[in-house]
Order: structure tokens, then C-alpha cells, then sequence
């Protein structure tokens, strides 16, 4: 599955840990040969996202409570501005974000970006997803019959 | 007159350090780390979040570890520092039918799509003390059933029951619901803001709350329709890119509760709902709260009120935690001078009740005049009156 849309990229990595992308991210810089220095043009910062449920799960909105937001923007040294977001105080997970982003909208990168990080992360995130619903299906509950008499 | 006192500053600083030193315990044994409180107490971290209406579970750890394991100081710290951050963005509303389920159950209906998923669960543990724990055993892995690969769709069950119009629907009619963190709450308060109050409220209190609609005061008959609990992913709308994007996932639990019927002369008969939703894995608080949110529906539905569970201001305005426990504590403060004056105020008294008894002894005290009187007990008055303003938002 390709990840070159925007907003599925930003959904992979706000679902990965940021251990697993910086994991990826040195040999990256080794591939993309002259691998762009940035700076941050806003941020990293953290605040809130108040989140809304709805009532009844189909019903009006209301106002749950709130969660950590990190966001960031980036620009690399020809200008090309980046942003990522992501739950929580990791600045450096923000950062991250807005600099695939930005790496992501020069064509020539777009190909290595796809092999080295996307397609390994979102292998993991795909076997971690596997292996929670690999454990929740051992507790489902297969319920039997008991027959009695003839 | 008013006197300021000052001193106290040395046996302060000297309480704060004995209390840290408690909290740091033996020094013979490792300090206990926020992530593990994180990973092993990760219930008491969940209603840390939820009653704090922070959703962040490193500082909820770290929020109960300063707090030596209080439950409601981790709460007031957290809710605390939720007042530094600034406010980025409004989700979109959480789609929990889309959750990642670890946990789903029904009471209601036994085959269900998606299967009886028991997840993590304490039900069925038979509730006696764990020695090898004490002994400090090794604990297996999860068991895992590899040959299912893809989690089967878990409709909400109640959506089963609208294909009969049995149960009332819940419809989003659009409209944009209050926010009690921005705009102080305000009696009658509509549905949207009493749930809003009630998944910050504080897990006893609503269970008690709860229990008591069972027990009569104010009986609507509940089923648990689905209980779900599991990962749900969250979607801003950020004008960068005017898109909806996601930014990560956070643990919800949900309960869906069904009750007796509602109906008029219009509507046929159809069960009602009330429903409960909290951050992290909080089963109990969400099932209190939807037996709560459902008994403050009394008036909507034409009930008669009989409960305290059903009398909304009474239950909105002491379910906050922070609240309570800041109005009752400040009882700890310093009143020298407001009880020097009730003293006065007694004496008084006392020396009005010896003269009317024994008429002879009252000539020769000193008798205050009756407005006197009157005008310090309503000072008294007053200064509750506004304590309770300060404390109550």
C-alpha cells in the first residue's frame, strides 16, 4: 500500500512510535545523499485537542475531555515547508512528521521515502494491529449447547 | 479588623521534604519509574486521565507517583497542569464503532457479530489474593489465536435493534454542543454538557449514584446493551492542509446501556438509552455513567424525579472531584479571625439565653442590641454564600 497521499502519511507516522522512525531515519538520510537540512519555522509545540464523543456513539456531538498535541513546521533550505501532528508532548516525533512531509513533496525522494520508511513502518504497525486482534480473539467466548436426554 | 499572620515557612519547607522522603521510601529498594506505573498501574492511570479530562497517560503516571498513589491529588495535579496548555484544535467527533476492539460484550444478546470478546478482563477472576504475586512468579504471554488475522466488524448492537425501531435512536441534529471548560455551566444544562460533566466526574460518586437508581431511587431499569473497550483513533481538521487528518489513538471504554421503555401517545413504546464514555480502560465509571446520564433524562421523558440521581443540579455540581475535595480541604486553612467571631457571636448568645432563663442574672451582663445580632449572623451567611461561588466553578 503506498503511503504518498499527505494525510496517509501523517496518519502512519502519528501511529508509529517514534523509536521505530528514528530507527529508519539515519540509514535514510545515507539514501537520500545530500539530505536536506531544515529548520523548524513553527514549533515544536505542545497544547490540547478537546476531543468530542457522540451521545449514544451516533448522536449529537459532546465535549469528552482533552488530549496532548504536538505540532510541527519545518522548511528545508529551498523552502519547502512541512507540518506534522501527533498525540502527546514528543517534540521530536512532531518534527519528524513535518520533515517527511516536506521530504515527501520533492519527486525524486518520494521513491526512497516509500521504500525505507513508509512501507517498514506501516508493516509494523500492520503486525502490531494483527497481533492485538490475534490476542483479543483468544478471549472470544464460543458458547455450546448442552443437549439433554435424547 | 483583619490581622495577617505570616510564619510557618520553615515547617513548611520541612513537611515537603519529610513527605517527598516518604514518598521516596527505602532507599535499599529502586525507585519506582513513571513508566512502570504507566505500563503495571495502567487502571489507576486511566481514571487519573479520565477524572483530570487529560488525555495523556505519561503524565498521569507521573501525576500519581507525586502524589504517593492519591487518586484525587493525582487528578487536581494533572487538572492542574491541563490550565498551562493552550488549546490547538477540536477533534472531530470519536467514531467508536471504528474502535479497535479489545473488549465487547452485551448482556442483551448472546450472538452478536463480531463475537463476545471478554479482553482484559477482571469478571470471572474468583477475587482471592494472588500469593504468587507476592513471591513475585513469572507471568506467561498473552494467548493469541493466530490463525484469525483480521478482526471481524463489530457493529454496535443497538443498531441491531433499529432495524425494528425498538430502541430510541440517537441522531446528530448538527447542533454545536457547550463546553463547561469554556463557559460556566448553567442549570438547565442540556445532554451534551451534563455527559460532558459526568465523564470528568468522579468514578464513586457516580457509581454510588448509579447504585441507587437500581435500589429504587429513581429505577430505569438498565441492561447492559455493549460494553467496548479498545483503541480508537483521533481526526482534527487542520487548515494547513484544510483536510481531516489522523494524529494518533487513544484507549476509550464505552457502554451502551438499555432501558425501559418511553413512549406516547405519537411515539409507539421503545426502549431509551443512556450512555457512558471515559478515556482509557474505565468499564465501572463508564456503566455508573450511563445509568446517571439516563436518570437525568427523568424530565425529558416524563418520569416523575424521586432519586437524588435524577435531580441534575444536585448531581452535576458535586461530581467534580477537584471541586469537592478543594471546598471540603480549605476547611484545613487557617479561620482564626472567622472563628474568633463566631465565638463572640456564641458568647452573646449564651449570655441572651442566661437572661431571658434567669432574669435576675441577665440585667447584669451586657446585652447586644438585636440588630447587632441579626447583622452578624447574615455576615456569617455571606461569607459561605461567596466560598461556595469561588469553589463551585
Amino acid at each position: 500500500m503506498s503511503h504518498t497521499s499527505r494525510n496517509a502519511r501523517q496518519r502512519l507516522l502519528a501511529l508509529s512510535s517514534r523509536q521505530h522512525i528514528e530507527a529508519r531515519w539515519g540509514a535514510l538520510g545515507a539514501l537520500l545523499g545530500d539530505f536536506p537540512p531544515h529548520r523548524c519555522v513553527r514549533g515544536p509545540e505542545t497544547g490540547m485537542a478537546m476531543l468530542k464523543g457522540r451521545t449514544g456513539g451516533t448522536g449529537n456531538a459532546f465535549h469528552l475531555g482533552e488530549m496532548t498535541l504536538t505540532r510541527a513546521s519545518v522548511a528545508l533550505e529551498d523552502g519547502t515547508l512541512g507540518h506534522g501532528w501527533v498525540r502527546g508532548r514528543d517534540h521530536r516525533h512532531a518534527e519528524l512528521i513535518a520533515l517527511a512531509d516536506a521530504v515527501a513533496q520533492h519527486p525524486e525522494w518520494q521513491q526512497t521515502l516509500e521504500t525505507q520508511l513508509l512501507a517498514p513502518l506501516a508493516a509494523e504497525l500492520a503486525e502490531r494491529q494483527r497481533r492485538d486482534v490475534a490476542t483479543a480473539a483468544a478471549t472470544r467466548v464460543d458458547f455450546f449447547t448442552l443437549v439433554r436426554g435424547e | 479588623m483583619y490581622v495577617a499572620v505570616k510564619g510557618g515557612e520553615q515547617a513548611i519547607a520541612n513537611a515537603h521534604r519529610w513527605l517527598a522522603d516518604r514518598r521516596r521510601g527505602d532507599r535499599d529498594r529502586p525507585e519506582l519509574e513513571v513508566a512502570q506505573i504507566g505500563d503495571q498501574l495502567r487502571l489507576a492511570v486511566d481514571r487519573v486521565m479520565s477524572e483530570a479530562s487529560l488525555y495523556d497517560p505519561e503524565l498521569a503516571a507521573l501525576a500519581f507517583k507525586q502524589a504517593s498513589g492519591d487518586l484525587t491529588e493525582a487528578v487536581f495535579l494533572l487538572r492542574a497542569y491541563r490550565t498551562t496548555l493552550p488549546r490547538l484544535a477540536v477533534s472531530e467527533p470519536l467514531d467508536t464503532a471504528s474502535m479497535r476492539i479489545e473488549r465487547r460484550i452485551s448482556a442483551t444478546y448472546k450472538d452478536i457479530p463480531g463475537g463476545q470478546i471478554l479482553g482484559p478482563t477482571y469478571d470471572y477472576t474468583h477475587r482471592l489474593l494472588d500469593f504468587l504475586q507476592l513471591a513475585g512468579a513469572e507471568v506467561p504471554p498473552a494467548e493469541t489465536r493466530d490463525d484469525v488475522t483480521d478482526a471481524e466488524a463489530c457493529p454496535q448492537i443497538l443498531a441491531l435493534l433499529n432495524d425494528e425501531g425498538l430502541v430510541e435512536q440517537e441522531i446528530d441534529d448538527g447542533s454545536e454542543p457547550a463546553d463547561i471548560t469554556r463557559d460556566p455551566p448553567d442549570y438547565p444544562m442540556d445532554r451534551a454538557a451534563r455527559l460532558q460533566m459526568l465523564a470528568r466526574g468522579d468514578e464513586g460518586y457516580l457509581l454510588a449514584l448509579g447504585y441507587s437508581t437500581q435500589r429504587g431511587y429513581g429505577r430505569n431499569h438498565p441492561f447492559a446493551g455493549e460494553i467496548r473497550l479498545g483503541q480508537v483513533e483521533v481526526e482534527i481538521h487542520v487548515a494547513e492542509w484544510d483536510e481531516t487528518i489522523c494524529v494518533g489513538e487513544i484507549a476509550l471504554s464505552e457502554c451502551q446501556m438499555i432501558n425501559q421503555f418511553g413512549g406516547s401517545r405519537e411515539a409507539a413504546p421503545q426502549f431509551t438509552r443512556g450512555y457512558g464514555l471515559a478515556f482509557g480502560h474505565n468499564e465501572r465509571k463508564t456503566m455508573a455513567m450511563a445509568l446517571v446520564d439516563r436518570a437525568l433524562r427523568a424530565e425529558e421523558l416524563g418520569e416523575p424525579i424521586i432519586g437524588p440521581a435524577q435531580q441534575a443540579e444536585f448531581v452535576l455540581a458535586h461530581a467534580d472531584s477537584v471541586d469537592a475535595a478543594g471546598f471540603v480541604s480549605h476547611l484545613k486553612l487557617p479561620h482564626y479571625v472567622d472563628f474568633q467571631s463566631e465565638l463572640d457571636l456564641l458568647r452573646r448568645l449564651r449570655r441572651e439565653h442566661a437572661r431571658n432563663s434567669s432574669p435576675e442574672l441577665g440585667e447584669s451582663l451586657d446585652r447586644p442590641s438585636t440588630e447587632e445580632e441579626t447583622s452578624a449572623r447574615k455576615l456569617g451567611q455571606g461569607k459561605h454564600d461567596q466560598e461556595s461561588g469561588v469553589h463551585g466553578l
